[in-house]
């Protein structure tokens, strides 16, 4: 088994001396390497309370870090710098800058909810990478994930219609990330897919997606769902503005 | 009232995928449902569940989306089951029905939105959402499926796949994991017993509940392709044929990401990708196309005719 936090030790934080007595004790070489120590003054005290004020991040206070989140996670087996628990330490400790090294992949979770289920606390873990992606995004830590520029292509879809209609969600997403639909694979997916199709499928298939489908009488509803939207915008500024 | 009643005829809710990449889920689950006698009535004028993106951008519109829908089954056409055959939706639904169980905030949000949108607010317990598992399980059982099989999956080797929003989190399911009968969280078996019942011989399969990266199957794809290949090689490696799936989410996942993997990777994973209502369908005699076997991107024409199923 790996030990999990082996990648928190900075690599610049590794000393090794080829040559080097201490107290008429050889202690040159590989085995005896230093961790050198390091201040950390550049404390975020709000930082806790900001992730708790975006939605998914509320139970971040009820962490007892067990670790079974990042033990159970998906992405962590397949990046070991994922790791969810050391990143709600970190916030709850508002160690800002310590968290900062990892935001290009905080946004990666990909929501199978395996840290939720182990979760002994209820902390909600994968809530709580979501409102850290939110919270870096709107620091302006990072630019919009390719993960959140689908959520909000998705969401004014449904927001617009009531319903997705998938190859629109699809083109959306391609051209607002500036990717080209036309990747060998996606090309090949298509051809593979129409090979078995009968005419009237595609026809009804490509009415689809000219005459997206609707939910009738949605417009109050639309309003209701924009009006609430804002109205937690606004919320959530204030708190992290504060 | 018995489940095997109360199943018999259910407010059917397909979502949004079952419209899409998932039409033949929507064609097999409904072929099914009338070769087993059972009654399907669609949910009028559905909206979407709010799926994982809406969810991200905000929990709770999602839980109202998922209201509506509910609302509408109980309110407007007097259902007390919903079913539906989508993971994500029924996730949805699931988790809507415990947040307004539970949580005031989500009840005042919900009630509010209902409000202005014109509708009936729903209320937790006027109706039960099911999964098509629980539903044919349920109503026709093993037994029932047994005697109606005309075309065994005798011979079949199938990894039973079920994805992650069918079990995790466990809150949102409180009928499973409550012993003998009951649905287990950490080791599904629904679909295996069905399966099995209509003939087929189920693989030990260590992955039942991985996740495909199905959320980030567009924006993260090299992470999605990594974990279908995870899929895709442990189920081969199990001794399987056929990838049996029950999410529309997962099984175009797995298809897609099967070519990806080809394309970018140069690896090729040989085996077939079917849903359990393909399956099933197959298994009651009737044709391939009228499950939609042609419909799915992976071509299982030739593998179903090869073993006397077409």
């Amino acid at each position: 088994m790996p030990i999990h936090e082996k990648s928190l030790i900075r690599p610049e934080n590794l000393t090794t001396h080829d040559e080097l007595v201490i107290d008429g004790v050889d202690v040159s070489g590989h085995w005896s390497t230093f961790i050198e120590s390091r201040v950390v003054s550049d404390y975020n005290e709000k930082l806790e309370d900001e992730i708790a004020a975006l939605p998914g991040g509320e139970q971040i206070h009820r962490c007892w870090q067990c670790g079974s989140c990042t033990n159970s996670c998906t992405v962590n087996a397949i990046n070991p710098d994922f790791n969810p628990r050391y990143w709600i330490y970190l916030i709850r400790m508002g160690m800002e800058s310590e968290l900062l090294r990892d935001k290009d992949i905080i946004w990666q979770c990909v929501s199978c909810n395996k840290c939720t289920y182990a979760c002994p606390r209820d902390v909600f873990p994968e809530g709580v990478m979501k409102a850290t992606s939110h919270w870096l995004e709107r620091k302006g830590h990072t630019e919009k994930s390719p993960s959140m520029h689908f959520d909000e292509v998705f969401t004014e879809q449904v927001l617009k219609t009531g319903k997705i209609e998938e190859s629109r969600t699809i083109r959306g997403f391609f051209k607002r990330t500036g990717q080209s639909l036309m990747q060998p694979w996606m090309v090949e997916m298509t051809k593979r897919m129409l090979r078995g199709l009968p005419v009237g499928l595609l026809t009804r298939m490509g009415l689809a997606t000219l005459v997206a489908p609707k939910t009738r009488d949605w417009s109050a509803a639309k309003a209701a769902m924009q009006d609430y939207i804002d109205e937690q915008h606004e919320k959530q500024e204030q708190a992290l503005s504060s | 009232m018995t489940k095997k009643d109360k199943y018999q005829k259910v407010a059917y809710y397909p979502g949004c995928a079952l419209e899409g990449t998932g039409h033949s889920y929507n064609r097999s689950t409904k072929a099914v449902g009338k070769a087993l006698g059972l009654d399907l009535v669609e949910v009028e004028n559905w909206n979407c569940c709010g799926a994982m993106e809406v969810k991200n951008v905000d929990p709770k519109l999602q839980t109202y989306l998922s209201s509506r829908v509910m609302s509408t089954a109980a309110n407007e056409m007097d259902m007390d089951v919903v079913m539906a055959p989508c993971n994500g939706c029924y996730h949805n639904l699931k988790k809507a029905e415990y947040d307004l169980k539970h949580d005031p905030e989500s009840v005042e949000v919900v009630s509010k939105l209902s409000q202005k949108a014109g509708h009936k607010t729903y209320e937790a317990g006027q109706v039960e959402t099911i999964h098509a598992l629980d539903w044919i399980k349920d109503t026709v059982g093993e037994e029932g499926l047994k005697e109606r099989v005309k075309n065994s999956l005798n011979g079949i080797k199938v990894a039973n796949y079920y994805g992650c929003m069918y079990t995790r989190p466990r809150h949102i399911f409180p009928e499973k994991d409550q012993g003998p009968g009951s649905e287990s969280t950490s080791k599904p078996h629904f679909m295996d017993d069905l399966l099995a019942a209509a003939g087929a011989e189920n693989v030990e399969f260590p992955l039942k509940t991985a996740c495909c990266g199905g959320a980030h199957t567009l924006s993260d794809s090299d992470t999605s392709t990594k974990l279908v290949l995870n899929i895709l090689k442990a189920a081969k490696l199990a001794g399987a044929d056929v990838i049996a799936t029950e999410c529309p989410t997962c099984h175009s996942g797995l298809e897609m990401h099967q070519i990806r993997a080809e394309k970018v990777l140069g690896e090729t994973v040989d085996i077939k990708i079917l849903y359990f209502t393909q399956l099933l369908g197959v298994a009651l005699g009737l044709k391939p196309r009228k499950v939609g076997v042609h419909e799915n991107v992976s071509d299982s024409r030739g593998f179903l005719k090869e073993r006397g199923l077409a």
